[in-house]
């Protein structure tokens, strides 16, 4: 077993021990739990030391609950950015705030982004206060810099974080490695796309023969490898299934090869961007492979999307294909993600189906639907209290919960607006504080 | 209000517009001039809808008659006639979409190299560049913007410059030539840039500009020499001394400076913004619109007072710094002090959702006590962007006489879950969602998904 596995195991026994013992009780709501008890209407939440202890409708509030009364308004899991760089990155063209990329072309399965996470960003305040409470942080390729130096078929380690002010950030360490296959994959592997397959197969043929070959690997008196022991042993991960291996890929074709490599290696492939995805929907049903889409985009932004189509996300529910939104509402668009769940409703799901979109599905794609994605019993409560129905643009959360606690509802953005909203007085705005 | 602010608001794009019709050339006829003709068109009436006209009004259970291309009548039980009536009991009606800020065409889909002809990045001055000569009609993009109910669009050269060129302003009906798509008498645009952009793009090549202060520089020794040029020819016309040899580039810039050519300044900081006004108080001409205009909420008092549009997005910001201060309640300060407040893309996915765009500021702007109303926010995307693009006084709005660009939603448009049913331009029916066959299908796009409904 790996060591990003232990580490969630630490995480999840700190978290509890930091855990709030007060208990809240939430009532009056439309209440979506994402979960097996769907939608409720005048409901109560009750949650307790950062867990949700009970839902429904005809809910005993304990007399030392502290109640709050939500009546006409809506509540929801918290959102799940499933993509993007949240704490990655500050400022896109700032190159001194990014710290997603590895260039050098050096294989790179083991390169992990938790190391650079940084939860004082702005990004976090502004994400979470428009609902966003967990996020994947994902590495991403990067063609080559002013030195010719790109980054190679695999970005490398992505996590999960929590957006709430408990100091233990990670949720689940080292939940992904991402793979880049496609034309992204021919960017970063001599120019085919083929190469890219070659050199992930030759990598994961080598963890296998790693892994019985240890002792004598240690001793050197194994052949040399592909890529470094770091990056075997991140791969033991993968080919155990404990990590699965996210591909950034849009072609069908390119697709049908991630299928039949998932199969051939017994590996949990996660298909992030997946524009024709549609097209080979009944195949990635039968593998159980989930798909993140962009829910916006429906243009051939390069040969890899000449079939693009809005309403991909219905075709590949109805073939059985979990799906989740996200892959063109990263990082500074995280709150995006209502808008492409909303689109999506114009565009054949069902309203629920949506919702699930962006909180159950993409906590079930990173493995981490134990603890949260839906309002149940037992669950971390993550809640968000809209003011009106939460896909809508126009609507807004009043209260944002991760783990139980209220977050402050305040980002950089809205002092700014708060100060601008001001009217003109006597003295610069650098003196309205 | 009923009939005053309207034409306030159309008075300076009117004067725009008949000093353009005279043409950007010194002599002869107009180069390059428009082809487009309206489509053939059934006198139409869109019945028992809402109505958001444009101007500020909204209409319940109210009708929309179109006729030879133009709108006819809105009102009440409007006289049916001949008319194609068309039940739209529970839909809303709006003048159609209009993106200030679009790249289709010269940024298009596919986005290949080869296809990269929006920057003549080559000199940061290159004012006698026209987008249009770059504007591939095939872009699939502009199918799927009439799908977002999109009218009407400016194409702009790119932001490496800081004079990158001439926009136009095109129907938005694919068709074999950008020419069959030229809006008809529309002005031209100046593209012009602050910033990051230029002076990042020369700076790195050891070339002026390399700081905000080398863009000023740069902007301002142009001007003198346009300013030197007009006069020149001025003085030629009046047989004063031999006129010049002719100089594209000049030729634009004076353009700008006699009132016949808008100036379109993609600039995000405020103080820059401030300092581009004092730019042209100096050489006396008007910018029109500041583009992008992410930090326009700081400075809102002193876009009203110049009568500048700010045309900006909804909410992007961090990108790059001078966009970090982006907020999401940037239109709705701006429009609260009546400072001309309008809704771009500069993007081939946001242009199919303007009213998306609009319809988050509207929830930020709730969020802090602001009341946006649906019949102020569509002024963002139809009469107030047609005021930036010099035609207010043909289209942006549903008016008796005004061209029948009109879009018909399926609710209010405001909605996430609101689609856009029909599009009609000059009166012409060119996009129904539940008609394909209506539709139109750019070259590209033959044999994909797109072409049976993929790309709606």
């Amino acid at each position: 077993m790996n060591i990003a596995h232990k580490l969630v195991v630490i995480s999840v026994t700190l978290t509890c021990t930091a855990a709030i013992a007060q208990t809240t009780a939430f009532s009056g709501a439309t209440v979506h739990t994402a979960g097996p008890q769907g939608t409720l209407e005048n409901a109560t939440v009750i949650i307790e030391g950062g867990r949700i202890t009970a839902v429904g409708t005809e809910i005993e509030i304990p007399a030392d609950a502290t109640r709050i009364d939500a009546s006409g308004k809506i509540i929801t899991p918290g959102l799940f950015s499933p993509l993007g760089q949240i704490g990655l990155s500050e400022v896109g063209a700032v190159a001194g705030t990014n710290d997603a990329t590895q260039r050098g072309n050096e294989f790179s399965a083991s390169f992990d982004v938790a190391q650079a996470y940084n939860p004082r960003s702005i990004l976090v305040a502004i994400s979470r206060i428009d609902g966003v409470t967990r996020a994947a942080i994902t590495p991403r390729a990067g063609g080559p810099d002013d030195a010719g130096n790109s980054s190679h078929v695999l970005s490398g380690l992505g996590s999960v974080v929590h957006l709430g002010d408990s100091p233990e950030h990670f949720v689940r360490h080292g939940a992904v490695v991402v793979a880049n296959f496609g034309e992204s994959g021919s960017v970063v592997a001599a120019g085919s796309r083929a190469a890219a397959v070659q050199i992930l197969r030759n990598a994961l043929n080598d963890a296998a023969e790693y892994a019985e070959n240890r002792a004598a690997f240690e001793q050197a008196e194994w052949r040399d490898l592909s890529v470094s022991r770091n990056d075997l042993e991140v791969l033991q991960s993968v080919l155990d299934r404990s990590t699965a291996m996210l591909f950034n890929v849009n072609r069908a074709s390119d697709l049908m090869v991630v299928i039949n490599l998932a199969e051939e290696y017994n590996i949990r492939a996660i298909i992030a961007g997946g524009a024709e995805a549609w097209m080979v929907a009944d195949h990635l049903s039968a593998a159980n492979i989930p798909v993140i889409l962009n829910g916006m985009n429906n243009l051939p932004g390069d040969f890899d999307h000449i079939n693009a189509r809005l309403d991909s996300a219905d075709l590949l529910l109805d073939a059985g294909v979990k799906i989740a939104f996200g892959a063109g509402a990263q990082t500074q668009s995280a709150r995006l993600l209502t808008q492409a769940a909303g689109i999506s409703v114009a565009n054949g799901l069902t309203w629920d189906q949506a919702l699930a979109a962006i909180t159950l599905a993409p906590a079930q794609i990173f493995g981490v639907d134990d603890t949260v994605g839906s309002i149940e019993p037992g669950k971390d409560a993550d809640l968000v209290i809209w003011s009106a129905d939460p896909l809508e643009l126009t609507s807004y959360p009043d209260q944002v919960y991760v783990q139980g606690a209220a977050v402050s509802m305040q980002s950089r953005q809205t002092l700014l607006r708060d100060r601008y909203l001001q009217s003109a007085g006597d003295r610069p705005p650098a003196f309205r504080k | 209000m009923k009939n005053l602010s309207p034409l306030i608001l159309l008075l300076p794009a009117f004067l725009a517009m008949s000093a353009c019709e005279s043409g950007t050339q010194q002599d002869g006829p107009e180069a390059y001039p428009s082809r487009y003709e309206a489509l053939p068109s059934a006198t139409t009436i869109l019945q028992n809808a809402t109505v958001l006209t444009g101007t500020g009004d909204r209409l319940d259970d109210a009708d929309v008659l179109m006729q030879d291309g133009k709108i006819v009548a809105v009102g009440s039980d409007l006289a049916a006639g001949e008319a194609t009536v068309i039940d739209a009991t529970g839909m809303w009606i709006t003048p159609g979409v209009i993106d200030v800020h679009s790249h289709l065409g010269n940024y298009p889909s596919p986005g290949v190299d080869a296809h990269s002809d929006g920057n003549e990045a080559t000199d940061p001055n290159t004012a006698e560049v026209w987008a249009e000569h770059s504007v591939w009609p095939q872009d699939p993009g502009f199918v799927t913007a009439l799908a977002g109910g999109v009218t009407s669009l400016q194409i702009l050269p790119g932001s490496a410059n800081l004079f990158g060129g001439r926009g136009v302003t095109l129907k938005n009906i694919p068709n074999r030539s950008v020419l069959d798509m030229k809006f008809p008498g529309a002005p031209h645009g100046l593209k012009m840039a602050c910033g990051e952009n230029p002076k990042r793009f020369y700076g790195n090549q050891g070339r002026a500009p390399s700081t905000r202060m080398g863009n000023v520089a740069g902007y301002r020794t142009a001007w003198i020499a346009a300013a030197d040029y007009r006069d020149k020819m001025a003085a030629a016309e009046n047989g004063l001394g031999e006129a010049p040899l002719r100089d594209l580039k000049l030729e634009t810039l004076a353009g700008v400076l006699n009132g016949e050519i808008l100036v379109h300044n993609h600039c995000y900081r405020a103080d820059e913004m401030a300092v581009m006004l004092e730019i042209a108080k100096e050489f006396d001409y008007k910018v029109t619109a500041f583009h992008h205009g992410v930090e326009a909420y700081k400075i809102a008092d002193l876009l009203r007072e110049s009568d500048t549009c700010a045309a900006i997005w909804a909410d992007w910001y961090g990108f790059k710094m001078e966009a970090f201060d982006g907020i999401r309640e940037n239109a709705a300060i701006l429009d609260r002090a009546n400072a001309c407040t309008v809704m771009h893309s500069d993007d081939d996915l946001g242009i199919q959702r303007l009213n998306q765009e609009s319809a988050k500021v509207i929830g930020a702007a709730a969020r802090v006590g602001i009341d946006i109303p649906p019949e102020r926010a569509i002024r963002w995307i139809s009469s107030n962007a047609a005021k930036a693009l010099g035609i207010a006084d043909v289209t942006g709005s549903l008016e008796p006489g005004k061209m029948a660009d009109v879009t018909l939603w399926d609710r209010n448009p405001f909605s996430v879950y609101a689609q856009a049913q029909k599009v009609f331009i000059d009166g012409a029916l060119v996009y129904d969602r539940n008609d394909a066959s209506v539709n139109p299908v750019t070259d590209f796009t033959l044999g994909t998904s797109a072409q049976h409904g993929g790309a709606q």
